[in-house]
């Protein structure tokens, strides 16, 4: 017989805790992220629509979220997300530092996913007299399509590991069912458990990622 | 149609400027199919993307139908060059869609309606020879069909300019000749301006009625195909010429004809009609100098038969003179050389 602290609903609540966690921050960060890289594209030095301010505020901005350590934002911002949820502890808590930490990463992985197309294409556009938005919609988002699902899904992966960290705030999920009853009270069980769930969601998304990266381009 | 009046163009780059077109003078008339050949690094490409913008010249103005392209605003500046097409050396394709929406791509940035791309791309596919891949994505395609996706792209909006950066540069040779033909047959049946960038003479000999040779950032020499090929007179342009018409004698002529004495020599040059009339033969029979042909070659250039020929007449100066002078009369042109 195996002895754990935990029950079968607390488990249950955990996992889909992570999912809301890591599914909310997730959309919300690619509304932000991805608009955020092509931003990042477009007014670099040479980009279609080059300007030296937007970038050379953008970009820093980023690096400097970047550089945070999750668990440092998520108590930093403390003042900044009971502004916005009215609460500091729960799991809508846990989604306001993810959306911050995760928004600039998507940014970031975008920005490289539309540098990877073939200037070339985006030659073509422009001889054809496109507009930057027609070059946008029409060439680099299409031409980059398969690159930037695999964005997507490396966010995803990194935001499942955030998660974990969100216990720390009273979040939730599956991460901090682990630190909290497998770390802090021996429970080997309730650690192997959600070990084994993060590899079978890591595994599968990235597995759906690849899946879907792959028709995108076809090959 | 297409004017370059005093275009220099200077490249930026940390620091370092680099000096890519000086002083270029170039005019394109209508119905032209005008060629630019020079080597890798001469300014060519360079050159046809100030055409359309895609860059813009550091001094001097760039005319399209008579207009400066520096008086139109952003805005009037794209409806200029949805009338230039423009084709690439390697292909620059959207790999993730279909031919069908490539060639219907400027349609689709006009904002034309469904019914009128679907008719317009039917077309173009079947001009182009491609109508039965339609739902195709271009790495299905060999190079030359990529390539006639990219020309039936460039013609989709009616340019009356095309534009043509090492079109058949990525292309075997047999490739490269039907691409030929179907941009001959555009600039014929639409009536289309085309500039043609290469690195290849034989492009311009196949296609090309007037020629501009560029080295450096400046043209060394221009004018139409035939005088240019005829009459090379830079050392870079003879280099270019010799790639598809020869004019050297082997070597163990020369030096067979090194060994006798006592002979005068000529270099002839036989141009359209003189090319086929049997002059020689007539020169031979009413004259009873010694007459020896140590080289002799033909090509065709835009349907006109350019031929060259070295002889070498041994005899009374006299004669020889006549026979020159024969020569002069049927419209060949003559000149006499100290060594070959």
């Amino acid at each position: 017989m195996i002895s754990t602290t935990i029950t079968a609903d607390q488990f249950v609540q955990a996992v889909i805790d992570t999912i809301y966690m890591v599914g909310m921050s997730l959309l919300i960060g690619a509304l932000i992220g991805i608009p955020l890289g092509i931003f990042l594209v477009v007014t670099k030095p040479g980009g279609i629509l080059q300007n030296k301010w937007v970038y050379s505020i953008l970009n820093p901005i980023i690096n400097i979220l970047r550089s945070l350590p999750f668990i440092i934002l998520l108590v930093a911002i403390i003042p900044f997300t009971r502004l916005i949820v009215h609460t500091s502890i729960g799991t809508n808590a846990a989604i306001v530092p993810l959306i911050i930490y995760i928004a600039p990463y998507i940014g970031r992985l975008v920005e490289n996913s539309l540098l990877e197309v073939n200037p070339g294409i985006l030659e073509a556009a422009e001889a054809m007299g496109a507009t930057p938005f027609q070059v946008i919609w029409h060439f680099l988002l299409p031409e980059a399509f398969g690159s930037l699902i695999l964005t997507l899904t490396t966010a995803t992966i990194g935001l499942i590991g955030a998660t974990a960290m969100a216990g720390t705030v009273g979040g939730g999920g599956v991460g901090d069912l682990a630190i909290s009853y497998g770390y802090q009270r021996f429970d080997s069980f309730a650690m192997v458990a959600t070990v084994v769930v993060l590899i079978i969601l890591v595994e599968g998304i990235q597995s759906f990622g690849n899946y879907l990266a792959r028709k995108a381009r076809r090959n | 149609m297409i004017e370059l009046i005093e275009v220099y163009k200077t490249f930026n780059r940390k620091g370092i400027s680099n000096e890519a077109l000086k002083g270029i003078h170039l005019k394109v008339e209508k119905g032209d199919i005008f060629g630019v050949i020079g080597y890798s690094g001469a300014g060519k490409s360079t050159l046809i993307r100030l055409v359309n913008y895609l860059e813009r010249p550091t001094k001097g103005q760039v005319f399209i139908e008579g207009k400066a392209l520096d008086t139109y605003d952003v805005k009037e500046l794209r409806a200029v060059k949805r009338k230039i097409g423009m084709v690439f050396q390697h292909f620059n394709l959207l790999e993730s869609k279909k031919v069908f929406d490539n060639v219907a791509m400027p349609l689709i940035l006009a904002n034309k309606d469904k019914k009128e791309i679907q008719a317009r791309v039917t077309e173009l596919l079947e001009f182009v020879g491609l109508s039965d891949k339609a739902g195709s994505y271009p790495n299905e395609l060999s190079g030359g069909q990529k390539q006639r996706v990219g020309i039936a792209r460039a013609l989709a909006s009616n340019p009356s300019i095309l534009l043509c950066d090492e079109a058949t540069s990525a292309l075997d040779p047999q490739t490269t000749q039907s691409i030929l033909q179907l941009l001959k047959k555009i600039n014929k049946e639409y009536n289309i301006t085309i500039m043609i960038i290469t690195h290849e003479m034989s492009v311009i000999q196949e296609i090309c009625n007037k020629v501009a040779v560029m080295e450096n950032g400046e043209i060394i020499e221009q004018g139409s195909v035939l005088d240019v090929f005829g009459h090379p007179k830079h050392p870079t342009t003879k280099n270019f010429v010799r790639t598809v018409i020869q004019t050297e004698l082997p070597d163990r002529v020369k030096q067979s004809v090194e060994q006798e004495a006592d002979y005068r020599l000529f270099k002839l040059e036989f141009v359209g009609e003189t090319a086929s009339e049997p002059i020689l033969y007539n020169l031979i029979r009413q004259s009873d100098i010694k007459f020896n042909l140590l080289f002799a070659s033909t090509a065709e250039i835009q349907e006109t038969t350019l031929g060259n020929m070295v002889i070498q007449l041994t005899g009374d100066n006299e004669k020889i003179n006549q026979a020159v002078s024969f020569l002069k009369a049927n419209g060949v042109e003559v000149e006499e050389v100290q060594e070959i």
